[in-house]
């Protein structure tokens, strides 16, 4: 996987997945402390400093009131990051409860939650988030609800189907023969098998809830400028492209790009370490 | 003794029956066969009489009484696929102990090595896994051991091993075996007595292999 690409080759699979992971919470640790180290700045204006291109001891330059921009970035992705937590938890969390819901209270419980599912992945999803965003009133709790409210359908199938095929296995039938009672089977044969899932599937949501959150904060559904979110930053720096300050939309841009990917390389390799099958490699 | 009275089995209602009205009996220590052609319900039967499932007509009976709600059965099921019967998310060891702390002798006996149960299902062979899967269900509690296909994948070598090894465990603890196999040729060396119940039944459409 992308671990193969970066580390020498003398490495065993299992150290390439540990270091991947590593650096992936090195660099979110990275953001957080310098957002905070950062302080005021980048909410002071200075404006002898305005519309600096990058340079060595700016390397993100500065916008229209000369407010940094790598710390306006750094604590846009912090609020991003945030933001984009909080509800890619939410919603796995319901696609956890709505996924044992459907595989273990019977057949009516499993078709509504089913068809739910499916009504939530036919409608579009930026008109969903949109909406949802909208009657909620907006801001962070408006873009929270929406992204949670929108991204379990595809974690709820997965878990339903592995606690499905879970139950049907002859290791879980057998199980009761030698003795076992329902609550030992659930933490001992369900519970290894569902928690990987689990964490992996909200790993791998995190990407799309920032994304997202970004997304509607961009076409203004979500955080208020005084919030200045990755979305907002964006969404500002477009009235000033056509000036030519480019760097205002490229490095917010390119840190958000490099977060999600980190998610994603983080969501891959905890995966391939909880899998007995890839584990020793 | 373990009993099978009039025993019939359909998966639904609207389903063919797959066997009506079966009779069986196993004694302690008797090994009986049960030929038949495949699809005519002879894993169904085992599954039944192992608690599994539940016949749709008649009772299966160990030394009069029916097989426990919960707790130990003592009529333990061995299947043809030891890979699907194991979590692949546990090691060896600990597919032996949910049966039980595994008897030392049992394992020495079968030819299980103590690095086997540091292993991880996938990293062990059909033979390996059969043979842990055998240890698990021959605690001291079990009574009736129902084979179904157990070696049947496995090489002639492995086979003829666990059986030789199965037959004195069963010789020792006075075990009824029932043996489920197409081999004629491996239920005619292991058993006392074949029950044709399968092999005689024809109301099924045959399988016609016609090649071009």
């Amino acid at each position: 996987m992308t671990a193969r690409l970066f580390f020498p080759s003398q490495w065993d699979r299992r150290t390439r997945t540990l270091a991947a992971i590593g650096i992936c919470l090195v660099f979110f640790a990275v953001i957080f402390i310098a957002a905070w180290l950062y302080g005021d700045q980048g909410q002071v204006t200075a404006l002898k400093l305005r519309k600096l291109p990058p340079s060595w001891e700016r390397p993100f330059g500065t916008d229209w009131l000369g407010r940094d921009m790598l710390a306006r970035t750094l604590k846009g992705i912090r609020i991003s990051l945030g933001v984009g937590l909080t509800a890619a938890t939410c919603s796995a969390c319901i696609a956890l409860l709505l996924g044992l819901a459907a595989a273990l209270l019977g057949r009516t419980v499993d078709r509504l939650v089913t068809w739910l599912a499916d009504a939530a992945m036919a409608t579009p999803h930026l008109v969903l988030l949109i909406l949802l965003s909208f009657a909620c009133g907006g801001g962070a709790k408006g873009v929270i609800i929406a992204v949670a409210a929108s991204h379990w359908p595809a974690l709820t199938r997965i878990i339903r189907a592995e606690v499905l095929q879970l139950r049907s296995a002859d290791y879980v039938k057998l199980a009761p023969q030698l003795g076992k009672g329902p609550y030992w089977i659930a933490r001992r044969h369900l519970l290894p098998h569902v928690a990987p899932q689990f964490l992996v599937g909200l790993l791998l949501l995190f990407p799309h809830a920032i994304l997202h959150a970004a997304g509607l904060t961009f076409l203004g559904f979500g955080m208020p400028p005084h919030m200045p979110a990755i979305g907002v930053l964006l969404a500002e720096s477009m009235r000033y492209l056509s000036m030519g300050l480019w760097w205002l939309a490229v490095a917010p841009g390119f840190i958000l790009i490099v977060s999600v990917l980190a998610f994603d390389v983080l969501g891959n390799n905890v995966r391939a370490l909880l899998d007995p099958k890839t584990l020793r490699e | 003794m373990l009993e099978a009275n009039r025993l019939s089995f359909r998966y639904g209602r609207q389903q063919q029956w797959l066997f009506q009205n079966l009779d069986l009996r196993i004694a302690p220590g008797e090994i009986v066969g049960l030929p038949g052609p495949s699809g005519r319900g002879k894993s169904t039967l085992a599954k039944i009489l192992a608690g599994y499932l539940t016949a749709v007509h008649g009772s299966v009976l160990v030394d009069g009484r029916p097989l426990p709600k919960s707790g130990y059965c003592p009529v333990q099921l061995l299947f043809q696929h030891p890979e699907l019967a194991v979590n692949p998310r546990w090691k060896a060891g600990d597919i032996l102990a949910e049966a039980g702390q595994p008897d030392a002798a049992l394992l020495q006996d079968l030819g299980i090595e103590p690095a086997w149960l540091t292993r991880y299902p996938h990293e062990l062979s059909g033979g390996e896994l059969q043979r842990i899967c055998l240890v698990r269900a021959l605690t001291a509690h079990t009574r009736y051991l129902l084979c179904d296909e157990m070696t049947s994948m496995l090489d002639p070598l492995s086979q003829a091993h666990i059986w030789q090894k199965v037959l004195h465990i069963a010789e020792k603890r006075k075990l009824g075996l029932l043996v489920i196999s197409h081999d004629k040729a491996l239920l005619d060396k292991l058993c006392h007595r074949t029950h044709h119940y399968f092999a005689t039944i024809a109301d099924f459409p045959l399988l016609t292999i016609r090649f071009p």
